[in-house]
């Protein structure tokens, strides 16, 4: 036993080196089940699809996502005629063109997703001063990650009595220090489902999250493959090197 | 490196490179032959380990530095295209970055081994301040490679540790200049940044190549701590120990990948996935877990230097810290002169071995308390700062005071009379499979 002592060393160093880092005030968001979670978790198409509609339809009014391209849609299990019809109803500025002037078009999957706003300071000065984050990493750039998402999107509440808010500000349970610049952005029925799902804003919610967690890793699911793969490999290659090992310093002891 | 005996070959291609350059001899004589002890544990395997993560580093770090562009105005998402677009990229980049991580896991074992069986005494200091300067190399490494992505974390980072070197007295304002490029961290610093984590990797391994050479001129430490005296003592390092390396090494690389494929973002924080903007401060800066308790060593000086009760300071608190951090380094490379007890492994220094255990424990809380706020507090109503202080002291005490003081007093445990003895010994206790059938 004692001789794997350098091993369980390597777990102690390595749990201890995962510093839980901690969420400045706003508390812990509630856990959900998601399925892109565990060794074997795939996004769900539909959640994604869903998730998608409620993104272009509420978020993306003034949240950019420009890491992600029209073409990566197919990842939500659109056909490529329907990324196109997709980016078809957006249009872009392009150009120059022969006669160096700048000309509008349709977008193409190509094309990343179109901002909501021109710049930054358009973007700033249309929402009271505050900047909507780009959405492309949100999940990631957050403590808690979907969870949290899904958290502040259901976790607007009426401010305590003792709570100053400024024309334009919001109490919400689960967000850093509690007060938010952004109107509580989902209503009941508000985006219509075509599966049957529940049109309430807890399934709006978690579909956005899910949505936003794919946009943030959208090479997950590949990963969770590739590693298991690799980790099937060492496994019985380190099983084969015991062997041969024992056998090898069979003679020396 | 030319004379000496040359191996005959039988392939006749190999014989003729041989006698004209004799790298085949060399390999056969420090790979294939090299006696080396026969009673290594497991612990002896991070030196391979080490080694294979830097070689890991180097390839991923390569192909990663052909897709990535060291702009600030286009850094942050070129590690996105990496991530997104460029065919396994994502696994390249989650190679690396958490490669970094056990590099250092690795590392860290191998320091700690070398100092628990007294691998650093003699005949092996300079062997031993070899390998400190690898670590401090790559810790050099490791925060310019924090910074590339360009993120608020990152940026940030880089912010508060260059800031630190303007702390010294002349030179400091000009230092500080020149390591930014300008008069903030900007594009300049990210590129110099970049330039000089593409070289120092090159530096690390020739200065694995002296480790690796003082260690074949000196020949291996074991857990027992005493030479090998004849042929009975060791056995050639192939195929034992390539063998048992092996081995060790695949379960350190199950776990690597483990995080790397399940866990990628283990070791990173939210603001790792947030563009840098040196415009707004995020509201808690941590360095990589590997640099929490020097990260510790620094905040801990809060307090100036100087002649009590009078306004005169020699040291103000921040290059008090600076000092602290950097001393805290220092010892390692000392560490030869500060312990000279002639008896080298722990197992027959019970002291020793106390209080080498406390000061990793010590470590290991610098590091807790490096990962929190500078304000947090202990229980609620003790100062963390002040447990930090007290780890500070001890880990300065370990050195400075503890081992000198035991190299003068503590009285050892009768050594064995050779290792082939007490390998030998320890399995004549046991009775033997064959005996028993």
């Amino acid at each position: 036993m004692l001789r794997l002592i350098p091993i369980l060393f390597c777990f102690v160093i390595a749990i201890g080196a995962a510093s839980p880092a901690k969420a400045a005030e706003g508390e812990h968001p509630p856990h959900l089940h998601w399925s892109f979670q565990g060794m074997f978790g795939s996004y769900d198409k539909a959640a994604l699809q869903r998730g998608y509609k409620v993104y272009s339809q509420v978020c993306a009014a003034c949240h950019s996502m420009d890491r992600v391209y029209y073409r990566n849609l197919t990842a939500l299990g659109y056909s490529e005629a329907e990324v196109k019809a997709i980016a078809a109803g957006f249009t872009v500025t392009d150009g120059p063109n022969d006669e160096g002037d700048m000309f509008e078009r349709p977008a193409r999957p190509s094309d990343h997703m179109v901002n909501p706003f021109p710049n930054k300071e358009a973007a700033v000065y249309a929402n009271n001063g505050a900047f909507p984050p780009d959405m492309s990493l949100l999940a990631k750039a957050r403590h808690g990650g979907a969870n949290y998402i899904f958290g502040v999107m259901t976790g607007y509440e009426e401010p305590p009595v003792d709570a100053e808010l400024l024309p334009g500000q919001y109490w919400n349970r689960y967000m850093p220090g509690h007060v938010i610049a952004m109107a509580p952005p989902l209503s009941d029925g508000m985006v219509s489902y075509e599966d049957g799902s529940p049109e309430t804003v807890a399934q709006y919610a978690s579909d956005v999250a899910h949505f936003l967690s794919w946009a943030s890793e959208p090479t997950l699911e590949s990963r969770k493959r590739t590693g298991f793969k690799a980790l099937l490999f060492l496994l019985v290659f380190a099983g084969v090197m015991y062997a041969t090992k024992k056998k090898i310093w069979a003679n020396a002891h | 490196m030319a004379s000496g005996e040359r191996a005959s070959f039988k392939n006749p291609v190999v014989n003729w490179i041989d006698e004209r350059l004799p790298v085949f001899t060399l390999m056969n004589k420090e790979y294939g032959v090299f006696p080396t002890p026969r009673n290594f544990n497991y612990f002896w395997n991070f030196g391979a380990i080490a080694m294979v993560m830097l070689v890991l580093m180097l390839v991923t770090g390569i192909v990663l530095a052909m897709h990535y562009t060291p702009h600030a105005d286009h850094a942050f998402g070129s590690v996105e295209r990496i991530m997104r677009d460029v065919n396994w990229g994502w696994m390249i980049r989650y190679l690396h970055m958490n490669g970094a991580s056990f590099f250092f896991i690795a590392v860290y074992i191998h320091i700690f081994r070398g100092m628990y069986y007294g691998s650093y005494k003699k005949p092996r200091e300079l062997l031993w301040i070899f390998g400190v300067l690898i670590f401090l190399l790559m810790m050099a490494t490791a925060f310019m490679g924090y910074t590339l992505p360009w993120s608020q974390m990152g940026g940030w980072a880089a912010t508060v540790i260059t800031n630190l070197f303007s702390a010294i007295p002349l030179i400091g304002g000009p230092l500080v200049e020149l390591l930014w490029g300008g008069f903030s961290v900007d594009n300049p610093t990210l590129n110099r940044f970049f330039a000089l984590h593409y070289l120092l990797p090159f530096v690390i391994f020739a200065v694995v190549f002296l480790h690796v050479w003082a260690l074949h001129i000196t020949g291996s430490n074991n857990p027992l701590g005493i030479e090998p005296k004849g042929k009975q003592d060791t056995l050639p390092f192939h195929p034992y120990y390539t063998a048992k390396d092996t081995f060790g090494l695949s379960i350190f690389l199950i776990l690597y990948l483990l995080v790397s494929f399940y866990a990628p973002n283990m070791f990173a924080h939210p603001d790792h996935f947030v563009e840098f903007n040196p415009m707004q401060t995020p509201p808690h800066i941590v360095p990589e877990w590997y640099f929490l308790p020097f990260y510790a060593i620094l905040r801990a000086i809060t307090f100036d230097i100087g002649i009590p009760f009078t306004e005169i300071v020699f040291i103000p608190a921040k290059l008090g810290g600076v000092i602290a951090m950097f001393g805290a380094v220092a010892m390692l490379f000392i560490m030869p002169w500060l312990d000279t007890h002639p008896v080298k492994s722990a197992r027959f220094r019970p002291q020793y071995k106390l209080f080498l255990l406390l000061l990793v424990v010590d470590f290991l809380i610098l590091g807790y308390v490096g990962m929190e706020p500078a304000d947090a507090m202990l229980f609620g109503s003790i100062k963390l700062l002040y447990l930090g202080q007290l780890c500070t002291a001890y880990y300065f005490a370990y050195f400075i005071v503890i081992l000198p003081w035991l190299s003068r007093t503590e009285k050892a445990l009768p050594l064995p009379s050779s290792i082939s003895e007490a390998v030998l010994n320890k399995h004549k206790a046991k009775p033997s499979p064959e005996a028993a059938a």
